[in-house]
């Protein structure tokens, strides 16, 4: 984590002696020193004044990962993580942050300009230091549509309209005080502590992120978005989300903003947790543009998410659509567990990589369940020196008979120092599922390129439309107001690729 | 008007034009006609600044403004279309979506306010019906699955929309069956004004019974050899390119 100019040794020479008392009563400190050990495990519990049963799911959490090993396996390169040389909890501010906007990477600012965005806002998402207001935990303000909806009194009367449903939308935290029931029955059930490197650590140091429930039989009258949280801020790099739709409920769920972040979190470890019971829907749509770093690739942020869904009722359906233009690197496969007979899980996503990015993004629709079917939509751009890998697996068990699965890749090379790579994986043991796969890698053509000039549009509007084209299929599947900013955002990303 | 003088170009090194002198008044339609090979296309390709046409020498002005020094879009603000002999599919583009985008663009260029989607559309289904298509035009990807008649015929449309002073139809009459060249005629003869010009690039004589020209000039080997009215496509329809050869 190089982001953080302190060297282990000076804060830990600082923070040693208290260290072993254990601060986490007597200190009044809103952030753990750096590194990563189990008190600092139990500082972020009582931080949080967690219940005794959550700590220990957590401790657990953290001896597991410390015997894991970091997956070598994803086509991404980046230089060894130093998982001691970084704040699990409230980092401090940077103190090397840029002071005034004239510090910041002029291309990220023009993004801003080009995607409308206040200066003032421009600058809390550059995280200029003084820069908005100071979340009480640290880390940033997410999301710059807070200020946009103006806040509070607009989530409080969305809060009000959820609760007379019966629907619960609120940060984990707060769920694990107020529902505890909930939270303790679903909590790493679709992804276990132990699951992987980036989930078990996640497990262990999560600071917060959403909690949805909705009741059995409701339909929720509105999109949930971060956006409208009130709770929303500092969420960190470490968030953990969980969605349960009992019997018969539908929801859609939005992540993310359309405008890049930098933030002084290199590494972002997510984990997203979604539960689908009988007949029920949940739709869950991501926009994804974390700092992908400068021209040469410097300073973007890793994210290393974990998402999966169980659809564990009858007829439950499960919907991932994810638009992934930010980070430097992308490693991430939102994934479906088709138990309930009949249940439903789709995929859809466009990843594009421009510059130095690197992503390794796909999904996973394991058929368990009888009569289950999956669709996979993907779409990768490459540009720059980009490098684009789909990666998927879809395996039938032997009991979902009848399972059907239908695979589109494509691939969409812009220029000739990118890579588009796609590693279907296919495990079928039962004989009467069907699975098809098709893919295709493609080049924007000259040809096209000219008609749309010849008509008069710019080389970089013609590669706006040309790509927003090849998206069409995923994109459709996002709420619209999302989809408009979404192909904005693909046109911009994209901006310098030709020519 | 356009006005073209000792225009030579090449393509990969090999010199295509050698030499063309042309001139289009403003309110009338040329035709130029050759064989295969003479550079018909070229030419149309130079005019509308595709890449790899290399412009080695002379001139194009369109009402006296250089077009060989502007981007093609450019060029197409500037009152340029080209209609494509074989028009390019955009999958997952609507064809609405393409076109107002287009119409847009080309507004912004001339200095004029965009049009709102439902401005478009007003002036989208006006045009469609003047042409007799169907309103499923808008709807379809952009030449995606088109027969090789509904392209043309989306090439007339966006023509029809876009306006433009001088029209270059590169081979619109290829592939098309009688009624959908007498649809394509209508549309540029419907655009006829005194504003308008255009360059017809034909093979045969077939399409000038509808789009009659002004004059006919004759394209071979990168010159051109013979100008003369509406009877010389005739005349070239009797006895063949060879006797203009033998008589240049």
């Amino acid at each position: 984590m190089p982001a953080v100019a302190e060297t282990l040794d000076t804060v830990q020479s600082v923070t040693e002696g208290t260290y072993k008392w254990g601060f986490e009563t007597e200190i009044e400190m809103d952030f753990a020193p750096k590194g990563l050990n189990e008190d600092t495990v139990r500082f972020i519990s009582a931080q949080k004044k967690e219940p005794e049963w959550l700590l220990e799911w957590r401790l657990k959490a953290f001896a597991t990962w410390q015997k894991m090993q970091e997956p070598r396996w994803p086509a991404v390169k980046y230089p060894p993580i130093d998982y001691q040389d970084a704040y699990y909890y409230a980092a401090p501010k940077k103190k090397d942050g840029p002071k005034s906007l004239d510090e910041v990477d002029p291309e990220l600012l023009k993004t801003y300009a080009k995607l409308g965005i206040p200066l003032k806002e421009q600058a809390i998402l550059a995280g200029v230091e003084g820069a908005g207001d100071s979340p009480a935990e640290g880390g940033r303000m997410p999301i710059a549509v807070d200020a946009v909806f103006d806040s509070v009194s607009v989530a409080t009367s969305y809060k009000e309209r959820l609760a007379k449903d019966g629907i619960i939308f609120c940060a984990i935290s707060e769920a694990v005080h107020e529902h505890p029931e909930l939270v303790k029955q679903y909590l790493g059930t679709v992804v276990p502590p132990g699951d992987n490197f980036y989930a078990a650590l996640n497990s262990a140091v999560f600071t917060d992120g959403s909690f949805v429930y909705i009741p059995k039989g409701v339909r929720c009258p509105m999109e949930l978005s971060t956006y409208f949280r009130i709770n929303a801020k500092s969420t960190g790099q470490f968030e953990r989300t969980l969605i349960i739709a009992d019997e018969g409920a539908v929801v859609s769920y939005l992540e993310g903003c359309t405008a890049p972040m930098r933030d002084e979190n290199q590494l972002h470890a997510a984990v997203v947790e979604l539960v689908a019971l009988d007949d029920s829907q949940i739709k869950y749509s991501t926009v994804q543009n974390w700092y992908p770093g400068d021209a040469e690739g410097r300073g973007g942020i890793y994210n290393f998410v974990t998402k999966r869904a169980q659809c564990r009722g009858k007829r439950s359906k499960v919907s991932w659509t994810q638009v992934e233009t930010g980070s430097a690197i992308t490693w991430k496969y939102p994934s479906c567990v088709l138990l309930g007979d009949d249940s439903v899980g789709e995929f859809y996503s466009v990843a594009i990589t421009n510059n130095h990015q690197q992503a390794d993004t796909g999904t996973k629709m394991i058929h368990v369940g009888k009569r289950t079917t999956s669709t996979i939509v993907s779409k990768g751009i490459s540009a720059g020196k980009g490098q684009n890998t789909y990666r998927g697996l879809v395996r039938v068990a032997p009991t979902a008979s009848g399972a059907r699965n239908f695979t589109q890749c494509d691939s969409l090379l812009i220029g000739d120092q990118c890579g588009a790579h796609t590693v279907p994986y296919i495990e079928n043991r039962n004989m009467s599922a069907k699975v098809e796969h098709e893919a295709t890698t493609s080049r924007i053509a000259e040809d096209q390129l000219f008609y749309c000039r010849q008509r008069g549009l710019s080389e970089e509007d013609a590669v706006g439309l040309i790509v927003n084209g090849f998206c069409r299929e995923v994109l459709k599947e996002l709420p619209m107001e999302f989809a408009v900013e979404a192909q904005k955002l693909l046109q911009i990303s994209l901006e310098g690729s030709v020519g | 008007m356009l006005r073209i003088e000792g225009l030579t170009a090449e393509v990969d090194g090999k010199p295509i034009l050698k030499g063309i002198d042309l001139e289009v008044p403003a309110g009338e339609v040329h035709a130029i006609m050759g064989p295969n090979g003479s550079g018909k296309s070229t030419l149309s390709y130079v005019l509308a600044g595709r890449e790899g046409y290399e412009v080695t020498g002379g001139s194009a002005t369109l009402d006296g403004v250089d077009l060989l020094g502007m981007e093609p879009e450019e060029r197409a603000a500037a009152g340029v279309f080209l209609a494509f002999q074989y028009p390019v599919e955009l999958p997952g583009v609507g064809n609405a979506n393409f076109l107002r985008t287009a119409l847009n663009a080309i507004r912004r260029g001339k200095g004029e306010a965009e049009l709102d989607a439902m401005q478009f559309l007003k002036q989208a289904r006006a045009r469609l019906k003047e042409l007799q298509m169907s309103e499923d035009m808008l709807k379809r990807g952009v030449n995606v699955g088109f027969s090789g008649g509904e392209k043309k015929r989306n090439e007339v449309l966006q023509m029809a929309l876009l306006r433009p002073s001088l029209a270059i139809l590169d081979e619109t009459d290829s592939g098309l069956d009688i009624d959908a060249l007498k649809i394509v005629a209508d549309g540029v003869n419907a655009l006829r004004a005194p504003d308008f010009s255009a360059l017809v690039i034909t093979h045969y004589q077939r399409l000038l019974d509808y789009i009659v020209p002004d004059k006919v000039h004759v394209l071979m080997q990168g010159r051109i050899v013979q100008t003369g009215g509406p009877e010389l496509a005739k005349q070239l329809e009797a006895s063949g390119y060879a006797s203009v050869q033998a008589a240049a």
